[in-house]
Formats: C-alpha cells, sequence, structure tokens
C-alpha cells in the first residue's frame, strides 16, 4: 500500500540520505552572515516590512516641521534646522521595536528550536537579526535625509558631519535593540512587544529636545530631561549636522550605548541559550 | 550493538506541573523507537531533552554516549530535530530555508545550493521550490521540515508527531520517507499519538503516560499484552444498548471497554472468529446493527489495557478508523 510518488527509487536515495561525514560547523562570523542574508531576504519576499520603516519618517518630517515649525521657530524652513537631526534620531529609535517583535515572531513560529539544535556559535540567530535590522535603520536615515533636503534641511557640517551622525544613532539603536531582544524573549506575542516597549519609548523620546530646546522647560523637567541619553543623542545628532563641537554629547552617548550593550546581551544571550 | 540514546531517571518540571517523572530508555543503534502516548505524556519534553533544547531536572541523558547536558555542542553536531511545528521560515522560499541551514552547517554557499536543489527534487517539492513555504501545504510542509532535518544526514533524527495533522497520503509519504532514513543507518526516534504508527514504523516502542514509560517492547509484545484486536458496534437505536451488552458478555465475557456514545460498544476480542461469533448473535437477538469493524486496538484501548483508564484523549478514534 506504500507506493509514494515522492522518493526516487533505489541508487539515488542512498546518495542523498547515506550518512557521511558532516561539514565543520559554519564558523561564528559566517553563521552570523547567513543569518544576516536570511533577514535580508525577509525584507525581500515581505516589502511590507519596510512600510513602517518608510512612512513613518516621512510623515514625522512632514508633520512636524509644518505643525510645530511656525509656532516654534518663525518659519517651518528655521525649525526644520533643528528638528530633522532630532526626526532621525526618534524615528531610528522607534524602529528598534521590530528587533524585538522578530525575536519573537521567530520563537513563536519554533524557528528557534531548529536554530538552537543546530552545531552553531549560539548567539548567531540574535546578531544575525540585529545585522538586518541595521540595514533597516539605514534605510530610515536615509529617507529621513532626503525629505529633509526637499523640505530645506542644510546641514552646515556637511556629508561628512551627517554621516557621522547618522553613524552614532546607528550605534544607539543598535545598543537598545538589545533590550527589546529581552523583551522579545519575556512576553508571549510580537503585540505585547510593541506594547511594552512603547511604554519606555514614549518618555523616552518625548522627554528630551527632539522637538525643542531645553531651555524653554520648567527646571525639574530641565534636570531629568537633561539627564535622558536621547537628549545627548539628539545634540550630538544636531552638532555633528551643523559641523558644530559635539565631543562631549558624543562621548555620553557611546558610554550609554556601551553600557547598555555590556548590561543587556550577556542577559539576552543567556536568556536564549535557556529553555523555553 | 552499542546504543543511540540512553536516559536513566529524566525528571522536568514547569512550575508545579511535572512533565517528566523518571523516564528511563535505551534506544538501540539504527532503529527506528517510538514514543507513543497522549497530548501531555511527556513525548516532546523528552525530544527536547535530547535534543538540547532543555536541561532535565534530576536524571542523565546521553545521546551516542555524549551527554546532552556537558556536550550539548556535541551532542548537536550529531543530530537534527523536526519539531511539532513547521520549524522552516515561511516567509522564505523552500530553496532559500535549506541554503540556510546548509550554510549555517559549514557548507559553502555552492554545496548548500546544490544540496537543497538535490532534497527538493528528491522529496517532490521541485516545483514549489522557488515559493514561499507560508504557500505550501501541509503535507508539504512537513517534507520541507524533514527535509530541513537532513541538509546533513544526521546520525539520530528526532521526529516530534511527523504526521499530525496530515492527511492519509502526505502521512504515507512521510512514513515512506522515515523508513528510507532509517534503512541508511540514521537511527529515528519519533512520537506519535497513533498506535497505528507506532506499528507501522517503530521496532520497538514506549508508551508514555503522565511522564513515566509504562510499557516497552516491541510492537507486537504490546498488543499481545492487550489483544489481537478490537471490536467496535454502533447500533441502530441506543434502546437496545442493554440487550447488545448482555449478547456480547456472554460471549467474550469481561472484554468490553467504556465508551462514552449512548449507542455504541467496544471490546477486545482475542481472535477474530469472535467477531463472526459476536455479529451472529446479535442479528439472531434482532438487534439492528448500524455499524460493525474490527480493527487494532487504539490507543485508548492500549491505554485502558495498560492502565485501567481511557486516555482522556479525543483524536483517539482517529487511529483506529
Amino acid at each position: 500500500m506504500t507506493t509514494v510518488d515522492v522518493l526516487p527509487s533505489g541508487e539515488r536515495t542512498h546518495q542523498l540520505l547515506s550518512m557521511r561525514a558532516r561539514s565543520r560547523p559554519a564558523s561564528a562570523l559566517s553563521s552570523v552572515t547567513t543569518l544576516a542574508w536570511r533577514a535580508m531576504l525577509k525584507i525581500k519576499h515581505v516589502p511590507f516590512q519596510l512600510f513602517d520603516v518608510t512612512v513613518m519618517p516621512i510623515m514625522f518630517t512632514l508633520l512636524f516641521t509644518y505643525i510645530f515649525g511656525g509656532a516654534l521657530a518663525g518659519t517651518p524652513r528655521q525649525y526644520i534646522q533643528y528638528l530633522l537631526p532630532g526626526v532621525l534620531v526618534q524615528t531610528v529609535i522607534f524602529i528598534t521595536v521590530y528587533t524585538g517583535m522578530g525575536i519573537n515572531t521567530d520563537i513563536q513560529k519554533g524557528l528557534f528550536d531548529r536554530f538552537r539544535s543546530l552545531p552553531m556559535w549560539q548567539p548567531s540567530p540574535l546578531l544575525g537579526a540585529l545585522a538586518g535590522d541595521l540595514f533597516r535603520y539605514s534605510v530610515a536615515s536615509t529617507l529621513i535625509l532626503v525629505m529633509g533636503f526637499i523640505l530645506g534641511f542644510r546641514p552646515q557640517g556637511g556629508a561628512v558631519g551627517v554621516l557621522l551622525a547618522v553613524a552614532l544613532v546607528l550605534v544607539f539603536a543598535f545598543a537598545l535593540s538589545w533590550l527589546w531582544i529581552i523583551v522579545g524573549m519575556l512576553v508571549r506575542t510580537p503585540e505585547s512587544v510593541m506594547t511594552t516597549s512603547f511604554i519606555f519609548l514614549m518618555p523616552l523620546t518625548f522627554a528630551s529636545n527632539i522637538f525643542v530646546e531645553l531651555s524653554t522647560m520648567p527646571g525639574w523637567l530641565q534636570a531629568v530631561v537633561g539627564r535622558n541619553p536621547v537628549t545627548y543623542l539628539a545634540n550630538a545628532s544636531r552638532s555633528l549636522m551643523h559641523g558644530k563641537p559635539a565631543g562631549t554629547d558624543v562621548m555620553w552617548v557611546l558610554i550609554a550605548s556601551a553600557v547598555i550593550v555590556l548590561v543587556a546581551s550577556p542577559i539576552a544571550i543567556r536568556m536564549y541559550r535557556k529553555e523555553r | 550493538m552499542p546504543d543511540a540514546i540512553v536516559t536513566s531517571g529524566l525528571t522536568k518540571n514547569f512550575g508545579t506541573t511535572r512533565a517528566l517523572d523518571g523516564v528511563d530508555l535505551r534506544i538501540r543503534k539504527g532503529s527506528v523507537y517510538g514514543l507513543l502516548g497522549p497530548n501531555g505524556a511527556g513525548k516532546t519534553t523528552t525530544i527536547r531533552i535530547l535534543s538540547t533544547l532543555l536541561r532535565p531536572d534530576s536524571g542523565t541523558a546521553t545521546v551516542l554516549g555524549y551527554d546532552v547536558v556537558h556536550r550539548a555542542a556535541t551532542v548537536r553536531e550529531k543530530v537534527s530535530l523536526t519539531g511539532q511545528y513547521a520549524s522552516v521560515d515561511e516567509d522564505l522560499t523552500g530553496t532559500e530555508n535549506l541554503i540556510l541551514i546548509g550554510r549555517l552547517l559549514g557548507l559553502t554557499w555552492r554545496d548548500a545550493r546544490r544540496r537543497s536543489t538535490e532534497l527538493l527534487e528528491a522529496f517532490g517539492l521541485a516545483d514549489a521550490a522557488g515559493r514561499q513555504v507560508m504557500t505550501y501545504s501541509g503535507g508539504m510542509r512537513r517534507r520541507i521540515d524533514i527535509a530541513a532535518s537532513l541538509v546533513a544526514i544526521p546520525e539520530i533524527l528526532f521526529l516530534d508527531e511527523p504526521t499530525t495533522g496530515l492527511d492519509p497520503r502526505s502521512r504515507n509519504q512521510v512514513w515512506e520517507l522515515v523508513r528510507r532514513i532509517a534503512g541508511e543507518g540514521t537511527t529515528v526516534l519519533l512520537t506519535t499519538q497513533y498506535l497505528d504508527e507506532a506499528d507501522r514504523l517503530a521496532e520497538r516502542l514506549a508508551v508514555v503516560d503522565h511522564g513515566k514509560v509504562i510499557a516497552e517492547g516491541t510492537s507486537r509484545e504490546l498488543k499481545a499484552s492487550i489483544g489481537a484486536s478490537a471490536m467496535h458496534v454502533r447500533l441502530a437505536s441506543a434502546d437496545q444498548r442493554p440487550q447488545a451488552l448482555e449478547v456480547i458478555e456472554r460471549i467474550l465475557g469481561d472484554g468490553l471497554m467504556p465508551v462514552t456514545e449512548p449507542a455504541e460498544l467496544t471490546a477486545r476480542l482475542q481472535n477474530s472468529a469472535q467477531a463472526a461469533e459476536v455479529l451472529a448473535a446479535l442479528t439472531r437477538s434482532n438487534i439492528e446493527v448500524a455499524e460493525f469493524s474490527v480493527g487494532n486496538p487504539s490507543l485508548d484501548e492500549v491505554f485502558l489495557a495498560l492502565t485501567g483508564r481511557t486516555s482522556e484523549h479525543p483524536v483517539a478514534e482517529e487511529a483506529s478508523a
């Protein structure tokens, strides 16, 4: 009764299924690269993933420039010089949440079970996902800048300043993503990853000087906002793009990023290796 | 022949639930071994421990002589796991999924691509190779999932409920695959809820219940302990059930088993002649029979024979259907 039309018979099946020495498992670098390739393929197959990444920055830049511009800086064109480096920070920080959602989806689908049972460097799937996300952050950054130029943003720091600012934002986003990886492994659904993360992200980005100068806020709030790492990042981004000295801000952003990575990544990797 | 898998006193708790309560297994190399049991019996937990995804709370497990906790990396080099849910990336195509696994296993891009083409062709998925897995049917998903476990042929293949939810044709295909894989020397450990499946595939099987192995042996040994076959009768009217019970009891003695359907009766048979006898006796007594069948004992019946209670398992009827 088992006439099955799936497998070829005889020698070919033997060739196909017989055991032979396995190749040496992939190196850490090669497994991370391979998993980054997977992240790229996902973007290729599901371009909708890039929808948020493209629409959100365009919308934010337009809305904030024209709604707040007149009130805050006289004209939208003047305001965008201040706003754009900050919108870059805010948008990319928002997008980091997708890292956690992606990890959560992979776990729910059982894909991480397969990864974890493969003889590869165990943290590879996490780093591979992060590599794919860095690409997304770059796409978003590019769009914001293009949008900005169209609306009249003229960075005084030139191309080098702009690129340095983007690079710094990516560093911070990479660090922050580790937090959402942890959240992604803690909660049950991708939706809860989103909700949980935004509880932190909303105050983190709005209680900063992304939209208005620190000096316009009441004293007690200045104390809080002045210590927000996002404020340092927004300052650094602005100063770099406009060619002003940014050393202290850059340093603090790098320190904050390093601290987040040093604390969060061992926890994330430990949780990943641990059973679920 | 050395042992492929040996476990001793494995226990595992999830919160207050005791998933494994001292599992002892000894599985010979090069065999197909079945873990049979209802949902929640501990089958999946056992497989997850053996494939290094979970750590046992106590007890030991070795795979090909390597401890699954202390030599986890070595164990991972020798086994493949096909979980209960298709553990491939649904967004990617069939080809991309297999290349991904091949690359992670250390193949070059070229070898990974070649191996992927080879497997997709052999598994009847060549036409679907360039399509995203999310468009695949249930049977195709199972096949790509098993193919992913065979990118490098493992010494031990774990299959967690490989045919659950498949139509009969796809189920046959998976069975045939498992036989071929085992025929080439890979040890296969599979879990199933279907006695029928365990019977067809596994040389030996362990019946698992509440985290314990409650019976172990070849399927012939197990069947001998529970009677050769089972008889199912459905009456045209539930009113005649008491009379039918009387007739059957007279012929079979104590072989009756509890059923929930008011018009149905199930009984264990010692031989097939008894079935004919029962049918004739029912007809003589003017009891109208709507359905009469003799088949393998279902998982429920195995459980009843082994534990004196049913497995409380809703899908069990399917196995005997």
